[in-house]
């Protein structure tokens, strides 16, 4: 085995790792807070595409920085779910918010399967520079930008949740909501903001994904499991575990496909999550037992 | 009831004597939604136990009876259990895994997702079945190798398999082992306590439910004459399987049947004029919608509504 090839596939893991992160940080808010799992999840991301897609043929504006947009979107997108879809459900059975939360996503897959056809689409951005070499390996510009964006709004979103009054609000109301409720939280509007939030990750990082990956509608579904697998595998709700699992799967596929063949290397993260289902539900980074 | 069940029986035996093959066609396919989703019923509706990962079986099932067809030259008819056999298998494994472990809710969820699609990116792989290619079955006409000319044959072996399904969860719902299910269902730790081997029936329920499943992988692979990993072990699949029994009501004798006589139609037809004007996946909107709408609005279902509708219309 060659051990540059592995030295590449690490690195190259580690860039796209970065989004998975920010994807899964996303899922692992909503699930903190809600104890909701967004089986939209994927589907969103798709969404998050589309737009910055939209953005870059329509209006010229490269994804780089149409990535606000779309968060902004998602984020109206995601309070919209919340409050008029998931607010009903808060009590009902995980069964019925699960099957819910399927037919959220089979809208959101079609409808972009009717506005956009089912051939894979592609995001050019401008920013087309030579790679850079680090000895034998080398860097793809747009996978390093990716990687950096995608891990400065994983930071912010840690700073507004840790350092700022709102963020203490949502954290209350994931820890505890009857005591948030009876120290004067809006509850409510907590968690609109929240699965807002969650879902503005995956905008953005559907956006920032676009020049590297070529997608289509039915590309959600593979985003969504791939969001689950990470969030169990660091520990559901844990948001330094998602930000980690990011990085760990991503890695992990990566070698995988080099070690396998490309075909194979989600066989790698399943793998993972079967394994850690069993002997570690908690997940690596997580505190609360299944 | 009774008579209204033998006065329905002889419709649909008498039925492909007047229906065209289109409108036969589509009643194939609710008959084995309507299986599918009777086989998905035990595990998911009786014992409460969510598996989004049905397709698995569906695909297993499937693959076994075709290779065994094709290149041993096994019957379907005797494949058809061997391929149920071998889903059962792999219900035993994956539901010992999830029960003994007690993974629940959303945890048993992805579990079942996650055999499901490494199967299929297993059967994606392995050339010697097709690989991403697909594996095809060639058309005899047979009866002997479970292939029939004439849709009204088909439209019959479906019935059955529905009415054999449909049977076998009367008969689970009858005995006590239909009993402990449901206090799985309600209430799994009460269920415990009053002394129910509640990893036993989960077992038990995860086996008979993907036996099923499986035996009609090869009504699947005979008719449809060709398996591609990606829809056979699919999660769309899935979906299918399990929105019949919910929207119809899941854990009720006859929910799957009426979910799938709702359900089924609607796709077909759907599909069939929205796809004629480019409205590809207009259907599916409209199957998202539902499946909302009725978590919202109908949670416990088609089927229970109906039967409360009825009562109520007799008492005034």
């Amino acid at each position: 085995m060659d051990l540059t090839l592995v030295a590449q596939g690490l690195l190259s893991g580690l860039l796209f790792g970065g989004v998975t992160s920010l994807m899964a940080v996303g899922l692992t808010l909503i699930f903190g807070v809600m104890r909701v799992v967004n089986f939209a999840h994927g589907d969103m991301m798709v969404w998050g595409m589309y737009l910055a897609w939209m953005l870059s043929s329509r209006a010229g504006i490269d994804p780089y920085l149409g990535f606000v947009v779309c968060a902004a979107a998602l984020f109206v997108l995601g309070l919209g779910v919340q409050r008029g879809l998931v607010d009903r459900i808060l009590d009902a059975p995980h069964e019925m918010q699960i099957l819910l939360m399927l037919g959220v996503a089979l809208v959101l897959e079609n409808a972009a399967l009717v506005a956009f056809g089912p051939e894979p689409a592609r995001v050019r951005s401008s920013l087309t520079l030579p790679p850079l070499w680090l000895g034998p390996l080398f860097v793809d510009v747009a996978r390093l930008i990716t990687f950096v964006i995608a891990i400065a709004l994983t930071v912010l979103l840690g700073l507004f949740l840790f350092r700022t009054a709102f963020g203490r609000r949502i954290r209350a109301a994931a820890d505890n909501p009857y005591g948030a409720l009876v120290v004067g939280t809006d509850v409510r509007r907590v968690y609109a903001v929240a699965f807002g939030i969650g879902a503005a990750c995956v905008g953005a990082a559907g956006a920032l994904v676009a020049p590297i990956l070529p997608f289509q509608p039915t590309t959600g579904l593979g985003l969504s499991v791939a969001s689950f697998n990470i969030v169990i595998i660091g520990g559901m709700g844990s948001l330094l575990g998602a930000f980690l699992g990011g990085l760990i799967v991503s890695i992990a596929e990566s070698l995988g496909a080099v070690f396998l063949a490309p075909s194979m290397k989600e066989l790698v993260s399943f793998g993972l999550l079967i394994v850690i289902l069993l002997f570690r539900p908690a997940g690596l980074f997580g505190k609360r037992a299944a | 009831m009774t008579w209204l069940g033998i006065a329905a029986l002889g419709v649909l035996l008498a039925l492909p004597a007047v229906v065209s093959s289109y409108v036969l066609t589509i009643l194939i396919f609710i008959f084995f939604y309507a299986f599918l989703g009777q086989a998905w019923n035990v595990v998911g509706g009786y014992a409460g136990q969510l598996s989004v990962g049905h397709a698995a079986f569906l695909g297993v099932g499937a693959y076994a009876s075709a290779v065994l067809a094709q290149e041993v030259g096994l019957s379907p008819w005797l494949g058809m259990f061997v391929g149920g056999a071998l889903a059962g298998a792999l219900g035993a494994v994956i539901g010992y895994l999830g029960f003994r472990f007690g993974l629940r809710g959303f945890y048993f969820v992805l579990l079942t997702v996650a055999f499901a699609e490494v199967c299929r990116i297993v059967v994606n792989n392995v050339e010697a079945v097709g690989g991403a290619v697909g594996f095809y079955i060639t058309f005899t006409g047979d009866p002997r190798q479970f292939q029939f000319r004439d849709n009204r044959a088909w439209y019959y072996v479906t019935l059955v398999l529905m009415l054999a399904a449909t049977g076998i969860v009367a008969l689970i719902e009858r005995r006590r082992f239909g009993v402990y299910l449901a206090a799985i269902r309600e209430d799994e730790s009460a269920a415990e306590a009053l002394g129910v081997d509640t990893l036993r029936y989960k077992m038990l329920a995860m086996i008979v439910s993907s036996f099923l499943t499986g035996v009609g992988g090869t009504f699947y692979a005979c008719y449809l004459l060709s398996l591609q990993p990606n829809a056979v072990f699919g999660i769309p699949l899935s979906v299918e399987i399990i929105i019949r029994p919910i929207v119809g009501g899941s854990g009720t004798l006859l929910g799957p049947i009426l979910g799938s006589f709702i359900l089924t139609p609607l796709a077909e037809v759907s599909r069939y004029y929205l796809g004629q004007g480019g409205w590809h996946g207009a259907h599916l909107i409209a199957y998202g919608v539902l499946l909302v709408a009725v978590v919202l609005f109908l949670p416990e279902g088609a089927y229970p509504r109906l039967v409360r509708l009825v009562r109520a219309r007799k008492r005034a």
